[in-house]
């Protein structure tokens, strides 16, 4: 990568939260001084010691880390590289790597003394996982979901209502992602004082999204260690799928200085041609949605575009803006796959490797077996396997007779 | 001198506080916004501010939403906006303020709105989605073309910040009630007053307020504090359910009565 080695990625954002020319605050006026108070209560527990003791400690005895990174050898022979290995954060707690970010900023809002939290969810993953940390903190937790999102993901519906949280159905706009986080904005302008806003993705003002990529970069700090362990320095490549980006950056952040060539799937939908996909970074123009600058899908006059996926976790029009700038300056690279493609990926490594992948994970599997000729014989190939699939059982079944 | 500072100029003279009122242009038609502009002008109003529709409005309640989805529905673009202005000045001297989310403006180019705006005798713009930390050069381009950008403070703003936004703002300055998205509600802020000589002490800037103002008491209330008030959601809503009365009706029947309250 010689033309983006003079960026120094790592000490992204700069003090104003951007990444290049995008990132920033975008936020009305009210929430403007809670941004700060939560950007002062986030390095002052960076830095201390008792927070970072405190959050491994529920990382690890709580969510199930450190994950393990399982050889795929079937999956391999498949593609025909020498190695893939998957990034277990299917195995921890709830179910997806949503987890890390939630017990982050679960223990931001104790050192805060907010009493209650609220989130967006798409898939239902990061509300299952902020309903889970709020349960175990005894906070009071609002989820806000898309009309739409919940009559297709009734059980993770019933797994947040179990958990003690009240799920709030958004019946405005598209009934989906973007409007379950236009309303819980809504929220946290209302009652910003006592009430901390729990962002899922690496999306929204700053400081979101370098909070929501630290708190998840504890994915790519073991790949690391896991790879050195076993002779690899770093490898050919590290793929992920790209909703709003938090599993790929939680990945990718440990390689942007090494070797390895980044490779980012978004979901295509029906297809990039149509105009029902959610493949913002190949499709966007840049724009400012939910609080940030990045690319956003939008038609010329500047209104956001419906997104579509077949997983509601990858069903958004925008797209975080760290995410943004790696594809300007040329660092990672941005391709998709489509609700057919994920479908096949998630069939051919539930064969292969006994693992059934979530939607939003599969498209990263079939982008890979769709485009299996770019990748060499000697080739070793990271995949982070972000969730797993149970919470689409019903829907999948629905599509893909067996 | 600008519109915007002119007629501010003028109400300080003869000792008169300012009603704005808020509309969402293109609902229930460009043409009826057009023909409000004129009746509002001659029931008194002294400012007018046009809400630009986006599809993702997260500063706005549910009314201010509804009315955006519906006026996008019928095609209603910033450009198209500019034009029903540009028309509407050939006959008014009201003030006339865009209220835009950023995003419309930044693909319209920031350049190319700042421009059109002047040319189409828009005399400010408001948006809600930029602090003055972000877009120095949309400050920049605005006041090139002698357009005031007219900044927001809240409740939760501290005094740094205060200090930042009235320096940076132009026209005036909006201060927003409570906190919150724009509507009705049934009682306003009752911290406003002590918020607004706060702010009054940093600026010589009229200092207007604005939000959860819906109906004459509470505007009547407000205009004892502020230089100004602005009603929203409680016109919004009342036009999308009288939207077969003609806009002279209109303002008579639901602007006066606001207008008797902020000048008295």
């Amino acid at each position: 990568m010689p033309k983006t080695r003079k960026i120094d990625f790592s000490r992204l954002p700069d003090s104003r939260g951007h990444f290049g020319p995008y990132g920033g605050k975008y936020v009305p006026e009210t929430l403007m001084t809670a941004l700060d108070e939560l950007e002062e209560a986030y390095r002052t527990a960076k830095s201390d010691p008792k927070f970072r003791k405190e959050f491994s400690h529920y990382l690890k005895n709580f969510a199930g880390r450190p994950t393990p990174l399982t050889e795929a050898r079937h999956f391999a022979k498949t593609l025909g590289v020498k190695k893939v290995y998957l990034k277990r954060e299917d195995l921890l707690h709830t179910g997806a790597h949503k987890i890390n970010n939630t017990i982050g900023q679960a223990l931001l809002t104790l050192r805060m003394g907010k009493k209650r939290v609220i989130a967006e969810t798409g898939a239902g993953q990061h509300g299952v996982a902020t309903a889970t940390v709020c349960a175990l903190f005894g906070i009071r937790c609002d989820v806000y979901m898309g009309q739409e999102d919940i009559e297709r993901q009734t059980l993770n519906v019933f797994r947040m209502k179990l958990l003690g949280t009240r799920v709030i159905p958004v019946q405005s706009g598209s009934q989906t992602l973007k409007d379950a986080v236009n309303e819980a904005i809504r929220d946290w302008v209302t009652n910003v004082k006592d009430t901390h806003y729990i962002i899922g993705s690496v999306i929204g003002p700053h400081p979101y999204p370098m909070i929501v990529r630290d708190f998840q970069s504890v994915i790519g700090k073991e790949t690391g260690a896991q790879l050195k362990q076993l002779g690899i320095k770093s490898p050919d490549y590290c793929v992920a799928c790209v909703g709003g980006g938090s599993n790929s950056l939680g990945l990718f952040s440990t390689f942007l200085k090494s070797r390895a060539k980044l490779i980012g799937v978004e979901a295509a939908g029906r297809g990039l041609h149509t105009r029902q996909h959610s493949a913002t970074l190949s499709l966007g123009s840049i724009g400012v949605l939910h609080g940030s600058k990045s690319e956003v899908l939008q038609d010329k006059h500047g209104q956001i575009q419906l997104a579509h996926s077949i997983s509601a976790g990858l069903d958004y029009p925008g797209v975080g803006p760290e995410h943004a700038y790696l594809k300007k300056t040329g660092r990672a690279e941005y391709v998709s796959a489509t609700d057919d493609d994920a479908l096949l990926g998630m069939k051919i490594l539930s064969r292969t490797e006994g693992i059934i992948p979530a939607l939003e994970t599969a498209h990263a599997f079939g982008y890979l077996v769709k485009h299996k000729p770019r990748f060499e014989a000697h080739e070793v190939i990271v995949v982070c396997l972000s969730g797993r699939g149970d919470k689409d059982m019903e829907r999948v079944s629905k599509v893909l007779h067996l | 001198m600008t519109r915007i500072e002119n007629k501010f100029k003028q109400l300080k003279k003869q000792k008169k506080k300012a009603l704005i009122v808020f509309i969402t242009a293109g609902d229930p038609s460009l043409k009826k916004t057009q023909e409000l502009i004129y009746a509002f002008e001659k029931e008194g109003v002294d400012l007018m501010e046009l809400g630009v529709p986006f599809s993702d409005p997260l500063a706005d309640g549910p009314v201010i939403q509804a009315a955006s989805i519906r006026s996008l529905e019928r095609g209603t673009t910033l450009a198209k906006i500019l034009a029903v202005v540009k028309k509407a000045r050939k006959k008014s001297q009201l003030p006339i303020l865009l209220m835009s989310y950023l995003n419309p403006i930044l693909a319209m180019g920031p350049k190319k709105f700042a421009q059109a705006a002047r040319s189409s005798g828009v005399d400010g713009v408001i948006v809600p989605d930029l602090p003055p930390d972000e877009e120095k050069d949309v400050r920049e381009l605005m006041r090139k073309e002698a357009v005031d950008l007219v900044y927001l403070l809240a409740p939760t703003s501290t005094q740094k910040r205060r200090q930042r936004i009235v320096k940076a703002s132009r026209g005036f300055v909006y201060y927003v009630s409570l906190t919150g998205v724009t509507g009705v509600r049934k009682s306003a802020a009752t911290d406003a007053g002590k918020n607004i000589s706060a702010i009054k002490k940093e600026t010589p800037l009229p200092v207007c307020v604005g939000f959860g103002i819906s109906d004459p008491s509470q505007a009547r209330k407000m205009s004892a504090v502020a230089d100004g008030v602005i009603i929203g959601s409680s016109l919004v809503k009342a036009l999308a359910g009288h939207s077969h009365l003609s806009a002279e009706s209109f303002a008579k029947k639901f602007v006066r009565p606001f207008v008797k309250a902020v000048h008295a």
